[in-house]
């Protein structure tokens, strides 16, 4: 009986529980990356106990990968020691980690999944509970397998009616910033349903649990359905059978209802991820650089969107256009069917695969004074490089007909 | 006591680490850059003892544990602010960084003013001013984790389930 959180929290701790509640529970898995799990290993060092679990373990190397200094290499190597030491069964450098960890089966409903990063709340779309967390209790994580959590209390949004066309998940996530705020939902379980949620694929669907991070959300989580069910049998090589459960009789802190079908493409402007603008509000605004990639839209799908709309068109001559593939499960599938020849002949720069440019290490870094419109998730002064740079977010279907311009374009123009 | 240091809200963990130092791990080394880009002034005049006073959702953003570390390793004794980011507010308790949430105490305390905070009654003085406010008192599980300096220094000596088992007691 509950919210989602509490439905999943519950079967965990193996009796009812409600928002309020502070649980000691068993984790899933555990997950971290370059930037976070050395801290980690210091921690676990610290504390001088065994792993308990190696299986429960995943590293990945994506944030700064392949090393663009010494100082990653260092990091990197000192990681790579440490999979050899502890025998660590589940190491990756596919790709952006959460990427990889739905692509590989790692995400299923019910499970409690953290991860020192946090846009960990992108596992909710497939109705396990995500949270990000600090190395250290990652490093605590990894000796007792288990983590401690309060019972969040619940915002639901209801989604309804179907988009227009050229309007994606992301413009209605941007939208849903703007309207909430940086912390609208903060300590808050966000539930994400209604209508349209049901409706749409789970590529789309990431897109609202991975961006409940930009307000602040304990936890972004969608129900498990036949679409959920579906994707982890052809796309994962995760085992079932799942279970698929929705909150039962749930009590929200607040409901917000929203009507997607008038809703045009939408921007969140620079400095915030909550000052958001209709695009027409900032069409015709000169970007520098147009960068394709990260956690929330690299997948197959959004590369897909972008290479029809370039097919046969050169994009902008003064405008770097770069394409990250969230992970090489993508770019070979992209790769196999043409799309990345596509990307290329229409003068798109394409990466390896990791979080490339987002948070301005390598891939794409920008100078002061530039603008960039990027289909990353959040646009904090300095993300990309040059604090004196200006981030805007929008949709792979957005940055496709802004690479084309040079100036931030609405794509209904555009869709081919 | 302190001198007081304030900030804005919603002040993300860019602004109090850029991600570009965040290669090292080192707390006097990221102390040197914490809040370089919005208060370069901070990291030269800070001393041992003085207090951040932030707004609203303090330190949010990304998962960096840097963010806390930074702050502790500039000397700072702690955090005052209305309310936190989440993974800050875990972060800042695992590390040993004290946070009090008190939004009287952030309305009126102003840059440079005396600030003495006693950690164990939450009770904080402003001396310039003469006034006292009383923060929120922290769930017993919390305040056994910032007791021990830490999760990691906690788990030493304890095993996991001992937290709970004070914090339900
Ligand atoms: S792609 Fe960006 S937001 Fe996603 S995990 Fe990597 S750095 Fe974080």
């Amino acid at each position: 009986m509950g919210t989602l959180i509490e439905e999943i929290f519950s079967r965990k701790a193996g009796r009812s529980v409600r928002a309020g509640e502070i649980l000691l529970l068993d984790v899933d898995y555990i997950m971290s990356h370059d930037n976070t799990t050395p801290l980690a290993i210091k921690a676990f060092r610290e504390i001088g106990k065994p792993i308990l679990d190696k299986n429960r373990i995943v590293l990945h190397l994506d944030h700064a990968y392949p090393a663009p200094n010494v100082l990653a290499a260092e990091n990197h190597k000192k990681i790579i020691e440490f999979v050899k030491e502890q025998e660590l069964p589940h190491f990756y450098k596919q790709g952006v980690c959460h990427q990889v960890m739905i692509e590989e089966g790692y995400i299923m409903p019910g499970a409690i999944v953290i991860g020192a990063d946090s846009h960990s709340n992108t596992y909710g779309a497939l109705g396990a509970f995500g949270a990000g967390l600090g190395s250290t209790e990652i490093g605590v994580a990894w000796v007792t397998g288990k983590c401690w959590f309060k019972v969040p209390e619940t915002i639901r949004i209801e989604l309804t009616g179907k988009s227009q066309p050229g309007v994606y998940a992301k413009d209605v996530m941007i939208y849903i910033a703007g309207l909430l705020g940086m912390d609208g939902a903060t300590y808050r379980s966000v539930e994400f349903g209604g209508e349209y949620i049901e409706n749409l694929p789970m590529n789309e669907r990431i897109v609202f649990p991975n961006m409940s991070t930009e307000i602040g959300a304990k936890c972004g989580l969608i129900e498990a359905d036949s679409v959920t069910t579906r994707f982890l049998e052809s796309d994962t090589p995760a085992q079932g059978p799942f279970e698929t459960f929705g909150p039962v009789n749930p009590r929200y802190e607040r409901v917000v209802e929203i009507d997607v079908s008038e809703l045009p493409p939408q921007v969140a402007c620079h400095p915030d991820v909550d000052h958001v603008k209709p695009l027409e509000e900032v069409a015709g605004l000169e970007v520098n650089e147009v960068y394709i990639g990260t956690c929330t839209n690299a997948r197959y799908e959004d590369i897909e969107i972008v290479a029809r709309m370039l097919k046969g068109k050169k994009v902008n001559p003064l405008t770097r256009v770069i394409v990250t593939p969230a992970s090489e499960r993508i770019y070979k599938k992209a790769m196999k069917n043409g799309l990345i020849e596509i990307l290329m002949e229409a003068g798109c720069t394409v990466t390896g695969t990791g979080c490339g440019a987002c948070i301005g290490r390598h891939g794409g870094i920008l100078a002061a004074g530039e603008r960039a419109l990027t289909t990353m998730n959040r646009n904090f002064i300095g993300r990309m490089g040059s604090p004196q740079a200006e981030i805007y977010l929008a949709s792979p279907a957005t940055a496709a007909a802004t690479a084309l311009t040079g100036r931030i374009t609405d794509p209904r123009g555009y869709l081919a | 006591m302190g001198k007081a240091w304030t900030f804005g809200e919603n002040l993300n963990t860019d602004e109090i680490i850029p991600g570009r130092f965040n290669i090292t791990i080192d707390p006097l080394e990221l102390a040197k850059h914490v809040f370089c880009e919005i208060k370069p002034e901070y990291a030269k005049n800070v001393k041992s003892g003085d207090v951040i006073v932030g707004g609203q959702n303090f330190g949010c953003g990304s998962s960096r544990e840097h963010a806390p570390i930074a702050i502790k390793g500039s000397q700072a004794r702690c955090v005052i602010a209305p309310s936190y980011a989440r993974i800050f507010f875990r972060n800042a308790i695992n590390i040993g960084l004290p946070i009090l949430e008190c939004p009287e105490a952030v309305a009126d305390i102003d840059e440079g003013n005396e600030v003495n905070v006693d950690l164990a009654s939450g009770q904080i003085t402003n001396i310039t001013k003469g006034h006292t406010y009383k923060a929120r008192a922290l769930p017993d599980f919390v305040l056994k984790i910032a007791e021990a300096g830490g999760i990691v220094n906690f788990l030493k000596e304890h095993d996991i389930e001992e937290l709970m088992m004070n914090a339900e007691g």
